[in-house]
């Protein structure tokens, strides 16, 4: 009986070259242990994911290729914390392979439902990461490179739901692909120094640095960029988790923007902001005046 | 002053804005230079942060200037206001967009501007900016510019060179409405430079495809093998866009709507956004006292989706004599539904996609997963419910191979069941 041996934080990268040897050995997902990390065997079959229509004497030819559309599913859903993913990956695997092709079009099967379920929350953590990495920048004086000839580099610190890092090094190498930057999370780290990709272990919050020169900027930002007369906190707190917050420079900002939000309108209302001198009467536009110029074949050029 | 100043005076200045997302252009990277940094995609932009008004923050959106030469009751930029002014030079809004990119803060700048000394005057700021974020340092993010009609055309067409978006805003839904609210502004300069915009971006999307077609290989584009012809045939790849604001004068939604209709059909309108009108401080008489509901630019934009998503007529959500204005209570689409019992129940293992699209509660994600999981089995209620459907939205509208509404669905109290309780929101806080 295989018992295959992954980490707690492994991919499909990982996954995958396991999956297609057991499937070319022609070895049945029922005879396959999967242990993700120290003394856990999850062979256990859960009652509502075992599959209907199996039976132990078929053995068709098992073709390596497989759909694009499983491929797909299954690099999203390989990333998900949930240990039990890559037995039922191999299921699925083993039953589109045997007999049941279009099986992945049947969402209401309960392991194509699970499936894409995490498929669905791993995408949801990958957008979520791309959207709240926040880098700062710290200089590194006696690094000069030819990429780098201001000599900084730019470190963020990120607590994903799920194993995502590796979904999204490509995104921000394209992105930043001009400056050297780390992402470090608790079971990851990516480092891209000089257009080269390092993957790293894991880390703490005092490993990073904790201050940034433009911090500042961006909160004055978020907190003149909002409409105080407008509140929708549920809408806000819907696309912007809590949990994310305590990693967001901006989110120690929201409880006094909320609060103060009404009475900043009302204030606004009242009365003038500030009692600056209004503009000189003879700035206004003139439009006929200024028509008039561009008729006249006066000349713009500056 | 202090720059974090400008930058406060010059973000408050530019809240009322709401075209500001970042999506729809082109996909680039910075591997093409070894300088540069940024990247979009083809499709939904990055929405960075949240806002506690619900809006996303998806881009460096200020004025480069709130001074102002015009007039325009409803802006609190006007050139009578009492607000305290501020002016960015062109690197210092180069400097905070770059700074705030590197730190994955932003997709990109949204830049407008007050106008200062003359139209062309601003408009060349403005492009600067655009022109040195590209050129100087080969910045690959979102660029959304806004643009003055009045300027001269040679800027615009400069404009589109360096933008992903322009956008015009129209402000108001009728013509006369701008003539008594925005006295500076003229309707005809607005529209032609709409036009004109429009047909800058028609031909170089024609340019592309043609090049394109003369590519040595028929693959897709991939993200290693980008072909891409050269990069002065690209005129704002992300289209056009305007803003148009709810409220401030008597126009009711059948004219706002048809309004839209019209941008889109006839200017290639990406998105037309509806900016409720909000009080100002030392408002002009001429101005409503109150703003309209907020639930009001909810409904049109959810009217704009239908016409754009659902195939949805204006004449269907809104009717010029009848029905004027949209339902605040419920959804138009549900309205609708409400209005045209005989249409329903709709069966959803027969129906087609059309007669699916129209049932309250139900989006083209689910009516697609409703087309293509009913190839394997007939749908029962229960299998609607596992697609996280709200049931009590559709229940009355469908059938399923379990289930009739029966009577229900010509229920004359339906309408009051389904109608939203609307609880104000509680601060968390």
């Amino acid at each position: 009986m295989p018992v295959v041996d992954l980490e707690p934080c492994s991919d499909f990268t990982d996954w995958q070259p396991v999956a297609r040897h057991l499937l070319t050995d022609g070895i049945p997902p029922e005879q396959v242990s999967w242990c993700t990390g120290p003394a856990q065997d999850l062979f256990a079959v859960d009652d509502e994911v075992r599959s209907p229509g199996y039976l132990p004497e078929q053995r068709r030819a098992t073709p390596l290729k497989v759909s694009r559309r499983f491929v797909d599913l299954a690099r999203f859903a390989a990333s998900h914390s949930d240990p039990a993913r890559f037995d039922l990956l191999y299921r699925l695997l083993w039953r589109i392979s045997h007999g049941e092709r279009e099986l992945l079009a049947n969402s209401l099967d309960p392991m194509v439902h699970r499936a894409n379920q995490w498929a669905k929350e791993v995408g949801r953590d990958r957008h979520k990461m791309r959207a709240f990495v926040r880098f700062r920048e710290v200089s590194l004086r006696d690094v000069s490179t030819p990429a780098n000839p201001e000599q900084t580099a730019f470190i963020a610190w990120f607590e994903p739901e799920h194993f995502i890092l590796n979904l999204n090094a490509e995104f921000f190498c394209r992105r930043f692909h001009n400056m050297d930057w780390s992402i470090v999370s608790p079971y990851q780290s990516l480092h891209w120094q000089q257009q080269q990709l390092y993957v790293g272990a894991g880390s703490d919050p005092s490993q990073v640095p904790q201050q940034d020169a433009l911090e500042d900027y961006w909160r004055c930002y978020y907190a003149h960029i909002f409409n105080p007369a407008r509140l929708k906190v549920q809408a806000m707190c819907r696309e912007m988790p809590k949990k994310y917050w305590h990693n967001l420079p901006e989110a120690p900002l929201i409880p006094q923007l909320i609060k103060t939000a009404d009475q900043r309108t009302r204030t606004m209302l009242a009365a003038p902001t500030h009692a600056q001198g209004k503009l000189p009467e003879n700035t206004r536009f003139r439009r006929e005046a200024w028509l008039a110029r561009e008729d006249s074949g006066e000349s713009d050029n500056r | 002053m202090e720059l974090i100043q400008k930058l406060a005076i010059l973000a408050d200045a530019a809240k009322y804005d709401a075209s500001c997302a970042s999506s729809g252009t082109i996909s680039r990277d910075a591997k093409a230079s070894s300088t540069g940094i940024g990247s979009t995609s083809g499709g939904m932009g990055i929405c960075h942060s949240y806002a506690p008004d619900g809006r996303c923050i998806s881009l460096l959106k200020i004025l480069l200037t709130n001074l102002c030469i015009y007039d325009c009751l409803y802006c609190v930029n006007r050139h009578s206001s009492n607000v305290q002014r501020a002016r960015f030079t062109t690197s210092e809004v180069v400097d905070l967009t770059l700074g705030f990119y590197r730190r994955n803060y932003i997709e990109g700048l949204f830049l407008s501007s007050g106008v200062i000394r003359d139209p062309d005057y601003t408009m060349e700021q403005l492009v600067e900016v655009a022109r040195s974020l590209r050129e100087d340092h080969a910045f690959g993010g979102y660029i959304h510019l806004k643009t003055i009609p009045d300027a001269d055309p040679r800027l615009h067409a400069l404009a589109g060179r360096y933008a992903d978006r322009l956008s015009i805003n129209i402000e108001m839904p009728t013509n006369q409405g701008l003539e008594r609210f925005a006295p500076e502004k003229n309707h005809r300069a607005i529209q032609h430079s709409m036009a004109r915009l429009k047909d800058h971006i028609d031909e170089s999307r024609e340019d592309r495809q043609q090049a394109r077609k003369q590519l040595p290989h028929k693959s897709k584009p991939t993200l290693r093998v980008k072909r891409r012809p050269p990069r002065q045939e690209r005129f704002a790849p992300a289209g056009q866009s305007t803003q148009m604001i709810v409220g401030a004068d008597d126009s009711n939604d059948a004219i706002i709507l048809h309004n839209s209709h019209r941008l889109y059909r006839q200017f290639g309108m990406r998105r037309v956004y509806y900016s409720a009108f909000s009080p100002i401080p030392d408002a002009s008489s001429a101005l409503p006292l109150q703003s309209p509901p907020l639930v009001r630019e909810h409904r049109l934009y959810q009217a704009d989706w239908l016409l754009r998503f659902y195939r949805f007529d204006v004449n269907e959500l809104v009717d010029d004599t009848r029905q004027p204005m949209l339902d605040l209570d419920i959804d138009p689409k549900l309205a609708w539904a409400l209005r045209h019992r005989d249409w329903f129940p709709i069966d959803v293992n027969r129906a087609s996609r059309e007669q699916l699209l129209r049932v309250p509660g139900l989006g083209p994600r689910n009516v697609q997963r409703i087309l293509s999981t009913r190839r394997f089995r007939r749908l029962r209620l229960a299998d609607l419910k596992a697609m996280r459907l709200s049931l009590k939205k559709i229940k009355p509208f469908v059938s399923a191979a379990d289930y009739h509404p029966g009577r229900e669905t010509d229920n004359a109290t339906l309408r009051a069941q389904l109608t939203e309780n609307d609880t104000p929101q509680l601060a968390l806080f």
